[in-house]
């Protein structure tokens, strides 16, 4: 998306794949504001960047790792207070429409 | 691509099978890959999660050690490129992933370019062999557990986070059998690797495939995946309904369409899932909140002599104990059922005490083999005592084989479980008159052994089998036999 500025239905498609419902009016406001966002950004993308390697984490980190010692998980109860519907000790959630990607 | 044996001679009207398949199997860690909760199967539902598996706000991941010490262990044993890696985010709606994304590696996985030599003597390539983390259990409730006809669905996110390797073949596979020679030969190399237990009963390996057909030497052909196989026989029996499947859609002018397709056990066929309207969009970005995973030359060295045998060197050393017998076809398949059992110590065990390699192949790979796990619990030197007493004559094979199913069952002295049935050896002075008795009431088949008819050894062994209830030895009787006709 360097070239090509962001279009209407770029920020529809964004907003579907990220479940947001925009409005008519909230989505002429937000694919413009994500326009300047993105030419903001394209000036980055015009730099030369041969031989740099990409950067994966600001900071100068690798193998942060743990070992594979068992800790105490939440309490069962506690957790499915927090769920809007539980049956059989599990979270209930609406018909699934669509399969499994 | 030269010709392999495991290439099929493009069968079906000139058309040639293409198969990849793609392999998940979740590691025998204690804990998941990102928390600290129990990596366990068949607990109470919700009780191994904390906030990092249910993707609670403010909740970070950090990496299980152990778990890319087992991802590297795969990836040597697949003659696999060790390499830096990085994990992503893979982001898509679905209940059974409560933060809305997969942590997975994408575009550097940690393991890459390696291959499978298959027991045919052919060779599939391994594109990449990554890790990632299970997603939960999601039960569907109502119109029957289809998913399209349930009411509602119930989640247990226990699984949701435990470590996987994914292993994606190349397009190398050219038949059915093939397919199932490399899930089985890959099954063995898990499980000789320790990383994982390769229960594709239990869900810990999940094979899915992807086919298309074409002419020879053309481009490959549009392919589908296939999804659900649970067994290596659920395996060979979709993508063999797959191919013909194809082949009627080409053969009749139509277009195969990219698909994901479901296998139903029950009605022996492929199903397409629910069409898709625009191909999935997983807005791949590299996961912030994860550091680059480097293992230096001395962890993968280590990981190296922490990989065991694989199952090819192991059946050479059986097939070596049989001597030039070891290379035959029956032979090669008991040796190869004793491997994939994990029993080849047991059998080597018994052939060093002195039991004869051809013996205790046999009981190992019929038997013992029958019951795996209690077979590899099994106290090799009863085990030894037992093959000792069936050698020696003491019990017939049928007897011997009573006396192993006990001790399956229970472990204990052979000796003790022989007496418990009953079954002594037949002194030698009853078996003579049983067989006096024999010579008697059969004078014909007698006269016709007498003159050189040995088939009559089966006849009269048989005989003696049945006048002793089983507790005259084969052996024995035809032995006395022999010696009676001088």
């Amino acid at each position: 998306m360097t070239d090509a500025k962001l279009t209407r239905e770029d920020a529809a498609y964004v907003a579907r794949l990220a479940r947001i419902d925009l409005t008519e009016d909230e989505l002429d406001l937000y694919a413009g504001q994500l326009a300047v966002v993105l030419e903001h950004a394209a000036q980055v993308a015009a730099l030369d960047t041969t031989g740099v390697e990409p950067t994966a984490h600001p900071l100068p980190l690798q193998n942060v790792l743990r070992a594979d010692e068992p800790r105490p998980s939440l309490d069962r109860d506690e957790v499915l207070a927090q769920a809007p519907a539980v049956e059989d000790h599990r979270f209930l959630v609406p018909r699934i429409m669509g399969d499994v990607p | 691509m030269t010709e392999q044996p495991g290439s099929s001679a493009a069968g079906d009207g000139g058309w040639e099978p293409v198969i990849g398949l793609e392999v998940h199997c979740e590691l025998r860690t204690e804990t998941k890959l990102f928390c600290g909760c129990r990596n366990a199967f068949g607990d109470e539902p919700n009780t191994n999660v904390c906030p990092v598996c249910l993707g609670l706000p403010g909740s970070l991941p950090v990496l299980n050690a152990m778990a890319v010490d087992y991802a590297m262990r795969i990836g040597t044993a697949l003659h696999c490129e060790i390499r830096p890696s990085l994990f992503h985010r893979k982001n898509y709606f679905y209940p059974d992933m409560p933060k809305d994304y997969q942590i997975s590696q994408f575009d550097e996985p940690i393991n890459v370019n390696g291959w499978l030599e298959l027991p045919d003597g052919s060779r599939v390539g391994v594109e990449r062999a990554h890790m990632e983390e299970d997603t939960g259990k999601t039960t569907h409730v109502g119109g029957g557990g289809r998913i399209h006809d349930a009411q509602h669905s119930l989640v247990d996110y226990n699984r949701a986070g435990v470590p996987l390797v994914e292993i994606v073949s190349r397009p190398d596979i050219r038949s059915s059998l093939q397919a199932r020679l490399y899930a089985a030969e890959l099954r063995g190399i898990l499980i000789a690797t320790g990383a994982s237990d390769g229960r594709m009963e239990e869900g810990s390996m999940r094979v899915d495939a992807n086919v298309s057909v074409r002419r020879p030497n053309d481009e490959l052909g549009t392919r589908c995946e296939i999804k659900n196989l649970n067994s290596l026989r659920s395996l060979v029996r979709a993508i063999e309904y797959e191919i013909s499947r194809q082949v009627d859609v080409l053969e009749s002018g139509g277009t195969v369409l990219q698909q994901t397709r479901h296998w139903d056990e029950n009605e022996g066929q492929t199903v397409a899932l629910r069409s898709k309207e625009e191909a999935f969009d997983y807005r791949y970005f590299p996961e912030p909140d994860l550091v680059r995973v480097v293992p230096d030359t001395t962890w993968q060295s280590e990981v190296a002599a922490a990989v065991g045998p694989m199952p090819a060197d192991r059946r050479e050393k059986l097939a070596a104990l049989l001597g030039p017998d070891g290379a035959t076809a029956a032979k090669a398949d008991q040796i190869a059922t004793v491997v994939e059992n994990g029993l080849d110590v047991l059998m080597t065990k018994a052939v060093h005490a002195g039991i004869g390699a051809p013996l205790a192949l046999a009981r190992t790979a019929n038997e013992a083999s029958a019951e795996p796990d209690r077979a590899r619990a099994l106290d090799t030197a009863a085990y030894t005592a037992l093959l000792r007493m069936e050698q020696d004559g003491s019990l017939s094979a049928t007897q011997a084989k009573v006396v192993l199913a006990d001790l399956l069952d229970r472990g204990g002295d052979p000796a003790a479980l022989a007496r418990d049935h009953g079954f002594e050896a037949l002194g030698a002075d009853s078996l003579s008159g049983v067989i006096d008795e024999l010579i008697a009431a059969h004078p014909n088949e007698w006269t016709r052994y007498v003159d050189g008819d040995d088939k009559l050894t089966g006849f009269f062994t048989g005989q003696a089998m049945k006048a002793t209830q089983q507790k005259a030895n084969g052996k024995a009787v035809a032995a006395e036999l022999r010696r009676r006709r001088g």
